[in-house]
């Protein structure tokens, strides 16, 4: 009863935020409605025991993937106008691939990996028993080629950043820090012995 | 204790609230009780920082530091400080600049201050004495901490000033640096302790002094530190708000009570970095003569108890890191940005990297003393 | 296990409210004399020639792109220190391959000066 009370408030919460970045008009105000969802997305993985994964949301998505939104929102010149523009013509596009999510997701559901927990709820684990540790032991024995595709992928995408932000090396006139704390006092000082002289007159 | 106050609430509770709802009232009840007594001695310590901030500074300088503000006539060394700066903070206008974007400028502190407190339910103050005892505890702080940026980010971006909107940038690509940083040395520790539990963390360091992280992970204890300087945006690495070119950085345009919430998460956060120092680095509430003393000693009435491991160590350790802090910014000049950045991605990634590749491999390997 | 979680939820109520609270008090006790000198963004004594919210360098954008990939990589490598007792040389292994790619990277990056800062 009170966890249903927890559900049903964090899933009127997501839906709405999802409501609202589809629909506010500031693209700053959208990223972080975004932001909210993710919140709410969390509390309800964990409601699911998944303890390790509704972290991991916060910390990968909310983290580090909406701040890299709000870095692009907040300093890109969008043009609002433009954009809603397109809002019609992209409609049937964007609705087809909501249907395919949707269809995929209740494919899923309704699939057989889900038998046990529709049939019997999800089990009550002790507090010993660690998600994270579940987790790890089923990805690195027997998902050790999925990890592998996924560092690779990962690769692609530090390169294929690089290469569409890279441009022409500035010259620089920045200090080489390194080159700095090396040097050594004979490199630049030198003491010359000299015999004191007078001006002749 | 805990089962005594649970009793006395189970019966006035359950003359108000209906039977099927008792257990969770008092349940709720509980631990609103629980975080009001981790969050009064924390917001007293946030205050009597600045105290203590302006009194170490003063003294490193050969200065007295605040010594007048007192009470019922007496100068108490300036102790009533805290207390007069939070009256005129309060009392202060709240400007709210024309230019900006009113509710995320009057949102932006206070989701700057949530994650710093919130991060508390997971430390453990001493054995078995925890608030929220999750199995992925570790992963929770570095989740909140990651949160810190948020508020800079809205701040500097809702204020519609130049200079908050340059030290947002700057404070948030500096934090995004050093938190990768963190994040490996985090690892590290997880590797050497087996688990993401904070209080299995503190236990695995249990055995003596030499058995606490900070030796057997020193590099990470460094870089962990370091990065937790970086990320608080404190001296040396205080670019975001470097008075001397853009002023205050990010938070330029606030005043009152929006100005003192931002300074007060960064207060909380600094305590937050030490006490999680202490509790992953240097054993948290262990005792540092455990293994040193005999056992006996530990038993003993009164002795026993101070020398044997309790909260008082936890609070020691944490003293000190906060006094580390205090210290560096005495101490050193602020670092030009493009060598924060360097620090960051040059030198803390390669090593906690390449460390990490030690420790897993001496871990692997059941290497004593340390991993066994 | 869930039960664990409750103390947080809380918390990050509380950890709002606070802020909420005290900013509604420093509302409520403070005055409100607005005038257009005092509510003008913060400049040199200039006016403010354009729009604060300027365009910025694109390594901004970089680094953020390149700090997810690292984060994402601290997510595989938690749940790998975790149980790295019970995965065996192979998991051991498996993630030194990871990482192997990831250090590419991250050579690759820092030779193509993306960590340049001038």
């Amino acid at each position: 009863m009170f966890e249903q009370i927890i559900f049903y408030s964090f899933g009127t919460m997501l839906l709405l935020s999802a409501l609202m970045v589809i629909s506010v008009r500031n693209p700053v105000y959208a990223a972080l409605f975004l932001v909210l969802a993710f919140f709410s997305t969390s509390a309800i993985w964990l409601l699911l025991r998944a303890e390790f994964l509704a972290i991991v949301l916060v910390l990968v998505y909310v983290g580090a993937v909406m701040v890299l939104f709000l870095f692009v929102v907040m300093m890109l010149d969008i043009n609002l106008a433009r954009l809603r523009a397109g809002f019609m013509r992209y409609l049937p596009a964007g609705a087809l691939v909501a249907l395919v999510l949707a269809a995929s997701m209740v494919l899923v559901v309704g699939g057989e990996g889900f038998n046990e927990i529709r049939e019997s709820g999800l089990a009550e684990r002790g507090p010993a028993y660690s998600n994270t540790a579940e987790l790890g032991e089923a990805l690195f024995t027997a998902y050790l080629y999925p990890l592998e595709i996924a560092g690779a992928i990962l690769l692609v995408a530090i390169i294929a950043a690089i290469a569409l932000t890279q441009r022409a090396k500035r010259e620089t006139k920045a200090q080489n820090p390194d080159a700095q704390v090396a040097v050594r006092r004979q490199d630049r000082v030198r003491l010359v012995k000299m015999s004191s002289e007078r001006d002749s007159e | 204790m805990l089962e005594m106050i649970r009793q006395m609430l189970n019966a006035t509770v359950g003359q108000i609230v209906p039977a099927a709802w008792q257990a969770q009232t008092v349940e709720v009840m509980l631990i609103v009780m629980q975080i009001t007594i981790i969050l009064t001695p924390l917001m007293l310590c946030v205050a009597y920082m600045v105290y203590a901030e302006r009194k170490v500074i003063g003294s490193i300088q050969g200065r007295i530091g605040p010594n007048r503000v007192g009470a019922f006539g007496y100068r108490l060394a300036g102790l009533g400080q805290p207390i007069a700066d939070a009256l005129k903070l309060i009392l202060k206008e709240i400007i709210i600049p024309t230019g900006s974007n009113k509710f995320l400028f009057v949102i932006a502190p206070i989701l700057s201050m949530a994650p710093a407190v919130a991060a508390w339910a997971v430390i453990p103050f001493a054995a078995d004495t925890v608030l929220a005892d999750i199995n992925a505890g570790l992963l929770y702080v570095l989740a909140l901490t990651s949160l810190a940026v948020y508020g800079v980010i809205i701040a500097g971006w809702a204020s519609n000033s130049k200079y908050a909107f340059l030290g947002a940038m700057r404070s948030a690509a500096q934090i995004v640096a050093y938190e990768i940083a963190m994040g490996f040395a985090l690892v590290g520790v997880v590797v050497a302790a087996g688990s993401l539990n904070l209080g299995q963390i503190i236990n695995a360091q249990s055995g003596s002094l030499l058995h606490w992280y900070w030796l057997p992970l020193l590099p990470f204890f460094v870089v962990y530190f370091i990065s937790g300087v970086a990320e608080t945006n404190r001296a040396p690495f205080d670019v975001a708000e470097g008075e001397s070119e853009i002023v205050a950085g990010f938070h330029v345009e606030y005043s009152g009570m929006a100005f003192s919430l931002f300074f007060l998460a960064e207060y909380a956060n600094i305590i937050l970095i030490s006490v999680l120092s202490a509790v992953l680095f240097l054993g948290g509430w262990l005792s540092p003569f455990e293994g040193v003393l005999p056992k006996s000693a530990f038993t003993l009435p009164v002795i026993g108890s101070v020398l044997g491991g309790g909260i008082h160590w936890l609070l020691l350790k944490t003293s000190l890191f906060i006094f580390v802090f205090l210290w560096l910014r005495a101490t050193f000049p602020r670092y030009r940005y493009d060598q924060i950045m360097r620090l960051g991605w040059k030198v803390f990634i390669p090593i906690t990297l390449v460390w990490l590749v030690v420790i897993a491999t001496l871990a692997k390997l059941q290497i004593t003393p340390w991993f066994n | 296990m869930l039960s664990n979680y409750l103390p947080i939820l809380i918390f990050l109520i509380i950890g709002l409210l606070m802020g909420v609270v005290m900013l509604a008090l420093g509302f409520i006790l403070s005055p409100r004399r607005p005038d257009a000198e005092k509510q003008s963004p913060y400049e040199c004594g200039f006016e403010a020639f354009e729009d604060a919210r300027m365009q910025f360098d694109v390594r901004y954008y970089l680094v953020a792109i390149l700090f997810i990939i690292f984060d994402l990589e601290i997510a595989f490598l938690f749940p790998w220190g975790v149980v790295l007792d019970q995965i065996g040389w192979a998991g051991f292994w498996a993630m030194m391959v990871f990482l192997g790619l990831l250090t590419v990277g991250f050579v690759y990056e820092w030779k193509k000066g993306a960590l340049e800062w001038e």
